[in-house]
């Protein structure tokens, strides 16, 4: 089916559902009841979940399948909104503008970078491609560009966003003055009321969800194909690679343009979500974000990188906005000294303490789960019996996939 | 006029003179060996041919081109294979993986963005790969991870992966250094099933006298970089330079 | 004239600190082989040794003052730190003006056990796996220790100013024949310039004329002869961690007064540290110390005004630059050693 093998399409077919009916699937509990915080399914945390799938879909191109771990991919990211905001500014607020530039200037960067890093692999590879992202930051974030040209073009600090003395040649008198597709507004939503249950459904947030499926599906094909092969080969043995005829360099350009124009593609779709950017998007840190979510899901498996994503953006959701109060409710049970020693060893990891959170859980994978979410989930369904405890070496191939 | 020609090619490392005016020539449909012992610019010799190391001075002509300053893939694409002395394989893919990808790389040149297309419906690459896997008796391990081979095995996949691309010259760089005897006699008949079924042009680098001799047609001796004597083996086992330089005494 | 020796001065305080770190960075990724993220967390925890140190100090006792009286009349309470009542007045007060320098009394025996620990409890476990992993993992420690950081001491920087002697600019044209005030430059700065070099030395010397050391050194040129020699060189190894956990750390202890702690400095540091071994040369220590002085140095001078003016911003993003640059024209950077790192 569309070119996928039966094993391939059903997996295709989960996350075609789950992306879709997401709005469903992540509020189960009833919007009063006192689980309603564990609910994800409003408009800004389902697009982050999908825009943050994207941008790590294509991270796991480069990393995943060739091994070379890049620790500046935030740059693309931050230039595809940069270029979103631009045609708000140019033209109009149709993202059937703003999405394509934002893909075509993230390539054409990745295209440079790309060049120039990848003359070094190993060590060398990661540190250039950190070092070129933070020289764009400091770029983006003191506007060196406008200082050149004389006007703002990532207006620094700040940030990029419309103003009314902006050109907007395309926008008509009175047209809509928020990201829409074809005066479609992004923003739009309908609440649907079923029994104690309440579900959002968002034109913008569909829009990431199309995009997310198309990402997922030319993932697929990418990984099923040569071309997936032989960067797989990049990773295993360059050398012998080499002798056997094959030209690494261009098959390393293209994985990490592929994933270049991911990132743009992700970065595009934020500036859509909210048409404004910064320099901070940009940040080295943004780019660790990318790399722990592709590592927390399962490096070089299809929907690790999409897991990791929406687990690393649930819980910095659900672990923000727990506190003292909500624990103390939680340890209500023990006695009050246990409970109080309870809550003061939880007390640094949640609230602003969410970072600990996440890079302790990081950390544990890396030592403990090196395959992530999937490895975790393939170790669980073993444990039990299931499918997995028989499964032959037939399966070695496609398992990785998973 | 070989299919390799190798004139008047010199090498110095600093103050080292490692190849000192080498000339060779390898015949078309023979398997011709380079032997010398340790230092003798053996290793020199086969980082120029593959392209790894540019000579001072000299020409290697591969089927009437130059491989100088040309890339390993360059090299390769002009129909040289090499197996190298631990063999390189690609660990973490599967045996038929490992196979597909010099049909691959045969079949679509250097690079091609076969981004889309699904391995599975290349038809004509699987069948050669599994001809292939047949002929050195590896198919039932087709879904085998590389890495879990046996070495004997690693060594089969690595010829096999060389062969598959049907090269007009296989070098092998001491295929059997390291080796247990049983592995030896394996790897000797492995490459005499090739050379009789296949008639594949060889170029062996080797040490062992075992191997030498009961494969080659022809033989050059290296010694300080500098060919002493070409010949048939026969001939080659009593000349008394080649004592002298490399087999001393005791050996044969 | 003046203006150059100004930006060489002011480049070489945070040159300084990028040798220090980036000769931590080298001496355990040339021992040990591991790519260490971590090791800005390091500089940081040595600069919250001395804002612990100093507030320790500062610990007091309430002391019922009956000559002074506040406004209802009563006997004003006073804080009286401990050290005043151990020491006497004067020299308590000397001892927390002291406190930075005197921290590293403290800083030197915590990086130690904390280098080991680290090495023992994490870093061992990492040698066979891939460098990716190492940087992941080390990544994750980073933020880690970064956010403790930040859980006990809060997100704001914290003043920790250098004693009061020393707060003051020395009068460097004088010395050097300018006219008085032609170049003034901070006291402290030249402290730290002077102890940078001190443990860079001391390093150097370690290294150098110990035996020691110079097995340490063997193992960085080729660890498995050394191995095979019947040396332990693992053990070595875990306290050649600790030392470079040591000069981080005292890096960080003596920043402190030049720029106020918090909690993200030692990121901050990291990124520019690795550029510094990178251009360097991975695994030359002279690369490193080399590297970052001159980094800091140039960083200094792309940030005056009329360098500015004719290319905005590239204060900014020099380092940067410099290294995408060595690394492209001298891929083994300015003194790396062949065969170190070449995949």
């Amino acid at each position: 089916m569309l070119g996928l093998n039966g094993k391939d399409f059903r997996l295709f077919l989960i996350v075609c559902v789950m992306a879709l009916a997401a709005p469903i699937l992540l509020n189960p509990f009833p919007v009063d009841g006192a689980l309603a915080q564990f609910n994800a399914g409003y408009p800004a945390l389902m697009q982050a979940f999908a825009i943050f799938g994207i941008l790590a879909i294509g991270f796991n191109i480069l990393f995943g399948l060739t091994g070379y771990l890049s620790f500046g991919h935030a740059a693309f990211l931050g230039a595809g909104s940069y270029a979103a905001v631009w045609m708000y500014k140019l033209f109009n607020y149709n993202v059937i503008f703003a999405i394509p530039a934002s893909i075509i200037v993230a390539g054409l960067l990745s295209v440079l970078i790309g060049y120039v890093s990848l003359r070094r692999s190993g060590i060398y590879f990661s540190i250039l491609t950190l070092a070129f992202a933070q020289m764009m930051y400091a770029i983006a974030y003191s506007d060196l560009l406008g200082r050149f040209f004389g006007t703002p073009i990532t207006n620094g600090e700040t940030g990029l966003q419309v103003y009314n003395s902006d050109p907007q040649f395309l926008l008509a008198e009175g047209g809509l003055a928020e990201p829409h597709l074809f005066t479609l507004n992004l923003n739009n939503l309908t609440k649907i009321q079923f029994g104690g249950w309440e579900f959002t459904f968002e034109v913008g947030y569909y829009l990431c969800a199309i995009f997310l499926i198309l990402s997922f599906y030319l993932s697929i094909r990418i990984f099923r194909s040569p071309f997936g092969m032989m960067l797989r080969a990049v990773k295993s043995n360059q050398n012998r690679m080499n002798y056997t005829g094959l030209d690494s360099k261009p098959y390393m350009l293209a994985a990490f343009v592929i994933s270049g124009l991911y990132a743009g593609l992700a970065g595009g779709l934020m500036a859509a979500m909210d048409p404004l950017t910064g320099g901070e998007r940009m940040f080295w840190t943004a780019s660790g974000e990318i790399v722990l979510m592709s590592i927390l899901g399962g490096a070089g498996t299809l929907i690790g990188p999409v897991l990791g994503a929406g687990a690393i953006k649930y819980m910095e959701k659900i672990v923000s906005a727990l506190n003292d109060n909500i624990l103390h409710g939680w340890f209500a049970w023990m006695p009050d000294g246990m409970e109080n020693v309870a809550v003061a060893i939880l007390h640094p990891f949640v609230g602003k303490g969410w970072h600990l959170t996440l890079g302790s859980v990081f950390m544990l994978v890396v030592i403990f789960l090196p395959g992530g979410i999937v490895e975790g989930g393939q170790r669980i369904g073993r444990l039990f019996g299931r499918k997995g405890a028989t499964q032959t070496p037939t399966d070695a191939t496609t398992t990785p996939a998973e | 006029m070989g299919i390799l020609e190798v004139k008047g090619v010199n090498k110095r490392f600093g103050g080292l003179q490692a190849l000192g005016d080498v000339n060779l020539s390898v015949e078309e449909g023979t398997v011709h060996a380079i032997i010398g012992p340790n230092g003798a610019g053996k290793s020199t010799l086969l980082n120029v041919l593959v392209g790894k190391l540019i000579p001072d001075s000299g020409s290697v002509m591969f089927d009437g081109q130059s491989v100088l300053g040309r890339k390993p893939f360059e090299i390769n694409q002009m129909g040289i294979s090499r197996v190298f002395q631990t063999p390189e394989i690609f660990a973490d893919l599967t045996v038929m993986e490992n196979i597909m990808i010099p049909c691959f790389a045969k079949r679509d040149g250097a690079f091609r963005m076969h981004a889309i297309e699904s391995v599975g419906h290349e038809k004509g690459i699987i069948e050669q790969a599994e001809q292939m896997l047949a002929d050195v008796n590896m198919l039932e391990k087709h879904e085998m991870v590389a890495s879990s081979l046996s070495r004997g095995d690693k060594r089969r996949l690595e010829m096999a992966m060389c062969l598959v691309q049907d090269p007009k010259l296989l070098l092998l760089d001491e295929p059997t250094a390291g080796m247990a005897r049983a592995d030896t006699e394996n790897t000797i008949n492995l490459l005499k099933e090739i050379r009789t079924q296949r008639g594949i042009t060889m170029a062996i680098i080797e040490h062992d006298m075992n191997v030498v001799f009961s494969l080659a047609e022809r033989i050059t001796v290296l010694a300080q970089g500098t060919p002493l004597v070409e010949d048939v083996p026969e001939k080659i086992k009593g000349h008394p330079k080649v004592r002298e330089a490399y087999l001393g005494e005791a050996q044969v | 004239m003046d203006a150059i020796i100004i930006q060489i001065l002011n480049g070489l305080d945070k040159g300084s600190a990028y040798a220090l770190i980036a000769l931590g960075l080298t001496l355990i990724f040339g021992t040990l082989g591991v790519v260490n993220f971590a090791h800005g967390a390091l500089f940081l925890v040595g600069a919250f040794v001395a804002v612990t140190t100093q507030r320790l100090l500062k610990i007091s006792y309430e002391v019922v003052d009956e000559s002074k009286k506040d406004f209802l009349g009563n006997p004003l309470v006073v804080d009286t730190p401990y050290v005043h009542g151990w020491f006497g007045q004067a020299t308590g007060d000397a001892i927390i003006d002291w406190a930075v320098p005197l921290s590293i009394i403290l800083a030197i025996p915590v990086m130690l056990f904390i280098g080991f620990a680290m090495e023992r409890g994490l870093i061992k476990h990492f040698y066979k796996r891939p460098h990716a992993d190492q940087i992941l993992v080390t990544f994750g420690l980073a933020i880690v220790i970064g956010e403790i950081v930040k859980a006990f001491y809060g997100a704001n920087p914290i003043q920790t100013p250098a004693p009061s002697a020393l707060r003051s600019t020395v009068d460097f044209g004088v010395w050097l024949g300018y006219e008085p005030n032609s170049i003034l430059y901070p006291a402290w700065r030249l402290v730290y310039f002077f102890f940078s070099a001190i443990v860079i030395a001391a390093v150097f010397a370690f290294l150098q004329f110990t035996t020691f050391g110079m097995v340490v050194r063997a193992g960085m040129a080729d660890r498995e002869t050394v191995g095979l020699l019947g040396i332990n060189i693992d053990k070595r190894f875990t306290i050649m961690f600790g030392i470079a956990a040591a000069v981080a750390g005292l890096a960080g202890v003596m920043y402190t007064p030049i720029l106020s702690p918090h909690y993200n400095i030692g990121m901050d540091f990291l990124v520019l540290s690795f550029v510094v071994v990178v251009v360097g040369g991975m695994g030359s220590l002279p690369g490193a110390v080399l590297a970052g002085f001159m980094l800091g140095i140039l960083q200094s001078f792309a940030s005056m005004n009329e360098v500015k003016a004719i290319i905005p911003g590239i204060d900014q993003i020099i380092i940067y630059l410099i290294a995408i640059i060595v690394l492209l024209t001298r891929p083994r950077g300015l003194m790396g050693r062949k065969g170190v790192m070449e995949d």
